[in-house]
């Protein structure tokens, strides 16, 4: 007897990336034997130890659950059709694979298979491919992150591979979006990337950031920076902010109206003011740092756990070694945040910051 | 009063490359003077017209001194003075 078994998204990779299967037996014990000795890795999903279905997994055999018939001797005919249902709850579930590489972040109590899910549910937004933005993909990819976008409208310059390690050397001349999409998929193939090649401006701002959970920034200039702010804030996103110069870093969490990069910097400093890392310079491995730090609080806010950096600005100094955090408040005069906004819809960034959006990678 | 003041990235270059100096005065306005009388035009890179610039932060201790009493903000011995001028470095984007 001859018979169709339906393969869920979960199981898929364990049964040759096929939707459906052919499998032989005359009752539905025999077709999950048959299957399971055709595809030992889908036997350890559809089988117990003590060679059982597990309670998670529910068969169907055309469209009836095998227990409201004769359980596993239900009798097949030729054609039928057997669905094999894994239980979900709060998400997809863990494939042997994924508890395998996942295990180290399950086993912590403050994960476990609920956050992991949790983690592959998420969708967080890199804005830049750069010094910081390559350390805070790479982790939330490693982590399972289920969607990682990554903005930036550059190619890889050699000079930004003294820190950013989301490009290699071939990459060199290549759009950083690209670059960037090939190294995280070379390191978890489970994790969909999606690229946003170009500048992120006043108008694809609101259609980008909305499709996101969390947004992760890494911009090197102060125009990007106040389009980020305002956008999350009109989107009702956390963002996580980090900045780097010379040896010093600096990062935070901004939760819709707790605060925001207006309150902590009302204005940007004029052009030319403040240098940029093309200008003065930045240690590479400090990017690690502070790409790391953005990258553990966007996990945090994820999983829900621990005390975000909102409220409170982390000061590195790399020369000292030291860290320190002060306080950041919700300004009630901020003009985005505060009690009487006047910014109430995305403006012109070039001339709030007198600089254009920049055409070349900074940092 | 002698506290030590703290100033990050850019900033330092105006003071010898120094991380770390002791500052005297009452308030955070008079050890802005004592520092600009030692180290000329460091005033005018924190304050224009007697304003603290919107892109720079000065902390008391832990707190911005926006939330505070501005550049009349007393100081204590033992205080710690940090000037910190928005960062953008990160990646273009």
């Amino acid at each position: 007897m001859s018979v169709t078994v339906y393969i869920p998204t979960p199981f898929r990779r364990l049964a040759g990336n096929q939707v459906y299967v052919r499998a032989e037996g005359n009752t539905v014990a025999e077709v999950l034997d048959n299957l399971g000795s055709r595809y030992p890795e889908l036997r350890h999903m559809i089988f117990d130890e003590s060679d059982e279905v597990p309670g998670h997994i529910n068969i169907y055999v055309n469209n009836q659950e095998m227990h409201s018939l004769k359980g596993k001797d239900t009798p097949l005919s030729e054609g039928d059709e057997i669905a094999v249902i894994p239980a979900i709850a709060g998400g997809q579930v863990l494939t042997e694979d994924q508890v395998n590489r996942y295990s180290r972040h399950i086993i912590m109590p403050q994960v476990g298979p609920v956050g992991q899910r949790k983690l592959m549910a998420a969708k967080v937004l890199i804005i830049g491919a750069g010094g910081l933005g390559s350390p805070s993909a790479l982790y939330l990819t490693l982590a399972g992150v289920g969607t990682i976008g990554i903005a930036d409208f550059d190619v890889v310059d050699l000079s930004n591979l003294q820190r950013q390690v989301l490009h290699h050397n071939d990459d060199v001349g290549r759009p950083k979006t690209e670059s960037a999409r090939d190294t995280l998929l070379s390191y978890n193939p489970d994790v969909n990337v999606v690229i946003h090649d170009g500048p992120i401006t006043s108008e694809n701002a609101m259609e980008i950031i909305p499709q996101y959970d969390i947004v992760v920034n890494g911009a090197d200039n102060f125009t990007t920076r106040y389009l980020v702010n305002d956008a999350c804030y009109f989107a009702g996103k956390p963002l996580v902010d980090g900045s780097i110069l010379l040896f010093d870093g600096q990062a935070t969490v901004f939760l819709p109206g707790q605060g925001c990069y207006r309150c902590l910097f009302p204005a940007p400093p004029p052009p030319g003011l403040v240098p940029n890392c093309a200008d003065a310079g930045v240690l590479g491995a400090l990017t690690g740092v502070i790409g790391s730090i953005q990258a553990i609080e966007a996990l945090k806010l994820i999983l829900e756990t621990g005390e975000s950096l909102a409220s409170r600005l982390l000061l590195f100094d790399a020369l000292s070694m030291e860290f320190r955090v002060v306080k950041l408040r919700r300004d009630p005069k901020c003009p985005l945040c505060g009690d009487d906004p006047t910014v109430t819809e995305l403006i012109d960034y070039v001339e709030f910051c007198g600089a254009p959006f920049p055409s070349h990678d900074g940092n | 009063m002698t506290v030590e003041v703290r100033v990050t990235a850019n900033l330092q270059k105006m003071v010898g490359g120094q991380r770390s100096l002791q500052g005297e005065g009452a308030s955070v306005g008079e050890l802005l003077d004592d520092l600009d009388s030692r180290y000329p035009g460091f005033r005018e890179q924190i304050i224009t017209d007697g304003q603290l610039h919107r892109f720079v932060n000065i902390y008391l201790n832990d707190e911005d001194i926006r939330f505070l009493d501005k550049l009349e903000t007393p100081i204590n011995e033992g205080d710690t003075l940090s000037i910190l001028p928005a960062l953008a470095g990160g990646a273009a984007s």
